[in-house]
């Protein structure tokens, strides 16, 4: 049996290269390992190794050929025993096949279920976000005995914020672990007990800390699942606050929502109330993709209306509408929200009816609601406790010049802290950082008030 | 810097109602004996194995070395793209290694370089060469590639293409298995490129201070890539860099399957008796380059011809069946039974379709929302 050598590919780039020279000739025996010739590829000289034995055939392109096409064929080995003059040319083999790439359509997303109906009569409890997310982990651990907590001082500590307060004692050191201060670690281990079936809720004292960890948020959990071909999920939580505090500066104080939020394979979350809070929470763990669930340091200790439910969970991938408004919409997450209100109570006195949505979850994105409402009210403003440049507020108007250009009367404008790092003097913070004046100002002019 | 780390917060104190306390801890300094393993395997270096056993190590190694050459042509006609990394050379680690564990309770975690060991944990060739030329037969719909291969059905946690991600992510298989109480170890393998990583020493502390069932592997095959490990690492004597985290070292002859199947054994019953992660560092080498794509200028092909002349695990093996008395006939049996399972993986792998192009769109999330 004869075999045709081809023209290798040398490089995940080379298309062609040139033969620079052949080390051995016709009649050389060969094994397995010897080295027959030098080939010049787009980044190096290589040698081409010889992967059968046998007596070179014939070499059918001289050494110093430039411009050889890969899958040429080069030369032919003949088998043992074989006789040179027997050797006839093998069938050629296509190097490629180039099908046309047509893309499927993309499935429609399936419609998100509303939140579920409070029934009437239930308990409201003025609860702190804090509570709320302390709340859910707790009863999430007691239905599932695979969840778990880990981070810096979650345990003893009672939690750097005070929210993992108590659950030490309820679920023990084996279940609310506290570890070294070793972000890029534990978050590897997080992701690995993840793949190995367990459920894990990896706090981070900060967002900020998770940028040494954010390869294994990324590479190790969010793309586990395609590059498994499904074969291998990471149901893992990656909490704690995000964005600015108050007087920390720059290296403490940023909103990485639009970062997450950019990778396909996460789930990203940043609620306002405690209700949104805990119902999110819950459904995060519950969730069998990787999720990251954004909290707001100044958020913690507000109170906000709790309903008394045995198991409240909320839908991921479902914005909601905290005002009604018919005039302009104001679109917000997180801490912001709290400012559009305050907004739009000053704007209600005006005479201007702002509708405020509260996006809850970053990716995946709640488009549909983002467009209903414009479409009710025709103008959009967009206010966002973090820089302004690829931002989700940067998103939202790329969704309402996509898919809602008709139904806008006015330029959507957007409300971002200001394009610096954050300082640290109180003035210039407080100048740097969204407040509701500001949402207000914008709503007016897209009001052209 | 940190928030709330004052001097004389709790951080400060050993947790006394943290996690089972390590035993090494525990026995106190004096009695912290780092070189126990490598003094057990120093008395009784090889294996004692029965010529089946010989005979199996043999046909696996040999299962690698040829598809491996294999997917070296099939890279060279093209149909396999990107990066690919080749096992040649280290074959006997893998197959000496994962000999000594559990199947139905042992995970294991690799880097990019894993065709050898999912090869050596029974992984079909088919679906490994067909994810390598991309088709949707391939163990991840062909959507992964060399570097991203898993079978959680044989708990085989990848594939990994960021060097070093896959020491913590193994350190988190083992806290799973420690969590469930299943028996089960992980045995997590890198390179000695990633051994230079932080993550890695990250991963050390948690795994030897919560005392989880881990064994970290160093494949020390002389190259991180194009820099000898000379020109990388300050301590080039790898097994000693659990030192500082009280985890024991061990070094092994990666040439010599039976020699690291002996080794595996010491640090498997260490582990599993409860006291803790083992650090091995296997020596060995690799004949191809780094990718298909490195000219290996930085080594002289003297030097890789010694190895593969006087070192080779593959021929090391057929000598000693040879010695013992297995009939030659035997091996070629074998020899051949292999050539034909690898050409009906190219095979495979070269006529099945790509994937269906509405793959494109699934698996990004498990569900819905």
């Amino acid at each position: 049996m004869s075999i045709e050598l081809k023209m290798p590919a040398l490089s995940p780039t080379m298309e062609e290269g040139t033969l620079a020279k052949w080390l051995v000739k016709v009649g050389d025996e060969v094994k397995a390992g010897d080295i027959l010739a030098e080939i010049e590829t787009d980044k190096a000289t290589m040698e081409f190794e010889a992967v059968d034995e046998g007596t070179v055939g014939a070499i059918l392109v001289p050494e110093g050929t430039e411009g050889v096409k890969v899958g040429t064929v080069i030369a032919v080995i003949g088998g043992e025993g074989e006789s040179v003059s027997a050797l006839a040319s093998a069938p050629a083999q296509p190097a490629e096949a180039a099908p046309a790439t047509i893309a499927a359509e993309r499935p429609a997303p399936a419609v998100r279920p509303a939140d579920p109906v409070v029934p009437a009569g239930t308990n409201m409890r003025q609860v702190t976000v804090r509570e709320a997310l302390r709340d859910a982990m707790a009863e999430e651990m007691r239905r599932d005995s695979r969840v778990f907590v880990m981070g810096e001082e979650v345990a003893q500590y009672q939690g750097a914020y005070k929210v993992t307060q108590g659950l030490l004692d309820e679920f023990g050191p084996k279940r609310v672990i506290d570890t070294p201060i070793t972000e890029y670690g534990f978050a590897g281990i997080g992701v690995g007990a993840a793949m190995g079936g367990l459920r894990p809720i990896v706090e981070f004292m900060t967002f900020n800390f998770a940028m040494q960890a954010i390869d294994h948020v990324i590479n190790s959990a969010a793309k586990t699942n395609y590059m498994s071909g499904g074969q291998m999920r990471c149901p893992v939580v990656f909490r704690g606050p995000n964005a600015a505090a108050s007087r920390v500066g720059a290296q403490h104080s940023q909103n990485f929502g639009p970062w997450y939020a950019s990778v396909p394979g996460l789930i990203v979350i940043a609620p306002y109330d405690a209700s949104d809070a805990k119902g999110l929470l819950k459904a995060a763990i519950r969730s069998e993709d990787p999720v990251v669930f954004l909290e707001n340091e100044l958020v913690y200790g507000r109170s906000f209306e709790l309903p008394e439910l045995d198991d409240h969970v909320l839908p991921i991938g479902k914005a909601r509408i905290m005002r009604e408004g018919k005039d302009v919409t104001i679109v917000s997450y997180s801490i912001g929200v709290g400012l559009a209100l305050e907004a739009a109570e000053t704007l209600a006195a005006e005479g201007i009816e702002a509708e405020v949505l509260d996006l809850r979850t970053l990716r995946p994105l709640d488009k549909e609601a983002v467009l209903a409402s414009l479409a009710k009210t025709n103008r959009l403003v967009i206010a966002e406790e973090g820089w302004p440049v690829c931002s989700i507020a940067s998103e939202i108007m790329a969704i309402c010049m996509e898919d809602g250009f008709d139904h806008l009367d006015a330029p959507v404008l957007r409300v971002c802290d200001e394009d610096v790092p954050l300082p640290y003097a109180a003035n210039l913070e407080k100048a740097a950082i969204i407040d509701a004046p500001r949402i207000v100002a914008a709503v007016r002019k897209v009001c052209y008030r | 810097m940190q928030l709330f780390q004052t001097p004389g917060d709790t951080i400060l104190a050993k947790p006394a109602s943290s996690r089972k306390a390590p035993a090494k801890a525990a026995d106190g300094a004096e009695n912290f004996a780092l070189r126990s393993l490598q003094e057990a395997l120093e008395k009784n270096p090889r294996f004692a194995a029965s010529d089946d056993e010989l005979l199996k190590f043999y046909e696996q190694m040999l299962l690698i070395r040829r598809f491996e050459e294999k997917a070296g042509q099939l890279y060279g006609l093209g149909l396999i793209g990107g990066f690919c990394h080749l096992y040649i050379g280290q074959e006997a680690v893998a197959v000496g290694l994962q000999s000594a564990l559990d199947e139905s309770r042992d995970s294991v975690i690799t880097g990019y370089r894993d065709h050898g060991h999912m090869l050596a944990y029974g992984i079909d060739p088919k679906v490994i060469m067909a994810e390598l030329t991309g088709r949707g037969a391939g163990i991840s719909k062909g959507k992964g590639g060399s570097m991203h291969m898993f079978s959680v059905e044989h708990k085989f946690y990848g594939g990994h293409g960021i060097v070093g991600a896959q020491v913590p992510l193994g350190a988190g298989l083992a806290f799973a298995h420690q969590y469930r109480e299943d028996g089960g170890l992980c045995m997590a393998y890198f390179g000695d490129g990633a051994a230079n990583q932080g993550q890695v020493y990250e991963a050390f502390n948690m795994a030897a201070l919560w005392n989880l069932p881990a064994i970290f592997v160093v494949e020390n095959n002389g190259y991180a890539m194009g820099t000898a490990v000379t020109r990388g690492s300050a301590e080039t004597e790898f097994h000693r860099r659990g030192t500082a985290f009280r985890i024991p070292g061990m070094k092994v002859n990666g040439m010599d399957v039976l020699e690291v199947r002996a080794a595996a054994e010491i640090a498997v019953a260490h582990v599993r008796a409860g006291k803790g992660p083992v650090l091995m560092e296997l020596h060995t080498y690799r004949y191809r380059g780094h990718s298909m794509s490195d000219p290996a200028k930085y080594r002289t092909r003297e030097e890789v011809q010694e190895m593969r002349e006087n070192h080779d695990p593959i021929d090391a093996a057929k000598a000693e069946l040879l010695k013992r008395g297995v009939a030659e006939e035997r091996l070629k049996e074998i020899e051949k039974q292999i050539r034909s399972i690898v050409n009906e993986s190219a095979d495979f792998a070269e006529n099945s379709p790509e994937p269906d192009m509405a793959e494109l769109y699934t698996d990004v999330l498990v569900e819905s929302y």
